[in-house]
């Protein structure tokens, strides 16, 4: 039976690292225009440089994409993106907090902080996607995720550029899906779009 | 992690025992600092955590180590130092006295960069820095002048980007894996302990700076903070907040204008 899904998942968050650039950026451009989900990407990058991912993600889509500022209320319809040097954190009241505590798997932005401090607020209403890397980070946060009740989608290690940060994820977690990176974006578009995906029993 | 009620409880038993009050931090961020303390120190629940808390005062130190986070670098966003150095620092040259605040300056990493800017100005001699932190521990530091030897690459190239034509190095003694700061700088420097959340204004500054501090705080502790700066600056004095820091939605907003750049310095017009 089909089920609404338009209004099910208020927040995507989306964590990457080396090689997951080119994924990013096609599920962005496949992203519904019309969601009512707000965006979280979370991309491990060098830092210090002034943050051209921004610009790049604004090219392929007509979401609104911000670079977060400290206390930003979280919108609808929007793509946030984790500033280089911060972690990046939601609170209660719906607004993000940065911190610039040590870093997490030698990474800030880190995408365990953002992935388990969006878990516990958004619940079944989030959905996590781990893509390529060659670092630990988001294995404990893609847990933290399908532990209150949200829906995980982890990059197929063998079709990642680099297979161990998915891998990492899925020694210890579940995942809803485990898709070749190339089928997420449409995967994605579907959940998030008004029928039940093809193939998706949840 | 950490539940709601027994972060509620620490920080009820913090500020009645010892008058630190971290009832409007920003939550998110203060639960992993929990978390981490636990980590670290090893309890293995919440109930020791807060038992040792109770009874060991000299704990606490290291409770508001870890709770205030103390990352910072020299010249560290290097665009903004050059504004300061090309735009701010000619109107401060005009006045007779400069009077400078970093607040929450954790390490001193910045202090010491102002100091080399307003030596670079022939500025220094009639400057003060007033540098404070709510944390003891770290701002003797500053007083050492003393920093990792690890870390003087990326200064002086933070250092070069923000306009700086002398060699780096010239500024400091390496003696093994430190890096000693040529006394002459700290000459200058006022250093304190100063709680933004429950401590006054102490004077009146042509700059403030105040950088990736006001991200601990929630909206209301951020808009008190912001006004005990408004009331503490000078008439069209500087106020420099953190790369990811904005004023815009808070109660002093109307009263200051950012700088064209957009670099985050604001300039107070009444």
């Amino acid at each position: 039976m089909a089920q609404n899904n338009v209004d099910r998942y208020k927040l995507v968050v989306i964590g990457g690292s080396a090689g997951s650039l080119d994924i990013m950026l096609r599920i962005v451009a496949d992203l519904p225009i019309h969601s009512p989900a707000s965006f979280v990407i979370v991309l491990h990058r060098k830092s210090g440089q002034p943050s051209v991912l921004t610009a790049l993600l604004a090219d392929k889509t007509k979401l609104p994409v911000k670079d977060v500022e400290d206390k930003e209320p979280i919108l609808p319809g929007t793509i946030y993106v984790a500033p280089c040097d911060y972690h990046l954190l939601l609170e209660e009241d719906h607004t993000f907090s940065l911190d610039v505590s040590e870093k997490v798997h030698y990474s800030r932005p880190s995408i365990d902080v953002t992935f388990e401090s969006a878990a516990p607020l958004y619940k079944d209403a989030l959905v996590g996607i781990l893509l390529s890397g060659a670092n630990a980070d988001g294995a404990e946060g893609m847990k933290a995720i399908a532990q209150h009740g949200g829906f995980t989608i982890v990059q197929q290690p063998d079709t990642a550029e680099i297979g161990y940060m998915p891998q990492q994820a899925l020694n210890i977690m579940a995942a809803s899906r485990v898709l070749d990176g190339l089928e997420i974006s449409h995967f994605l578009h579907e959940l998030l779009s008004a029928e039940t995906p093809t193939g998706l029993h949840h | 992690m950490i539940r709601d009620e027994d972060l509620n409880l620490l920080i009820e038993e913090l500020f009645s025992l010892y008058g630190y009050d971290f009832s409007n931090y920003a939550k998110a961020s203060l639960r992993r600092r929990v978390n981490r303390l636990m980590v670290v120190d090893r309890f293995p629940s919440f109930a020791e955590l807060l038992h040792r808390v109770k009874r060991d005062p000299d704990y606490l130190t290291r409770v508001v180590e870890e709770f205030t986070v103390n990352v910072t670098e020299m010249f560290r966003d290097p665009g903004l130092f050059r504004t300061i150095r090309e735009t701010v620092l000619p109107v401060l040259a005009t006045r007779p006295f400069i009077r400078i605040w970093h607040a929450g300056c954790a390490t001193g990493e910045e202090v010491y960069s102002m100091a080399i800017l307003l030596e670079e100005a022939n500025l220094l001699h009639k400057s003060l820095l007033y540098a404070t932190d709510l944390n003891p521990s770290v701002i003797e530091n500053i007083k050492r002048g003393i920093f990792p030897m690890s870390q003087m690459k990326l200064y002086s190239e933070n250092y070069i980007l923000s306009g700086g034509k002398q060699d780096f190095s010239s500024y400091y003694t390496a003696k093994y894996d430190w890096a000693k700061f040529d006394e002459r700088l700290k000459t200058k420097m006022i250093v304190a302990t100063h709680n933004l959340v429950s401590d006054r204004s102490f004077n009146e500054f042509g700059l403030i700076f105040c950088r990736n501090v006001l991200i601990y705080f929630d909206k209301h502790l951020q808009d008190r903070v912001l006004t005990l700066f408004d009331s503490s600056l000078e008439k069209l004095g500087f106020l420099v907040l953190g790369a990811r820091e904005n004023i815009r939605f808070s109660g002093i907003a109307g009263k200051f204008r950012q700088l064209d750049n957009k670099e985050k310095i604001w300039r107070k017009i009444m």
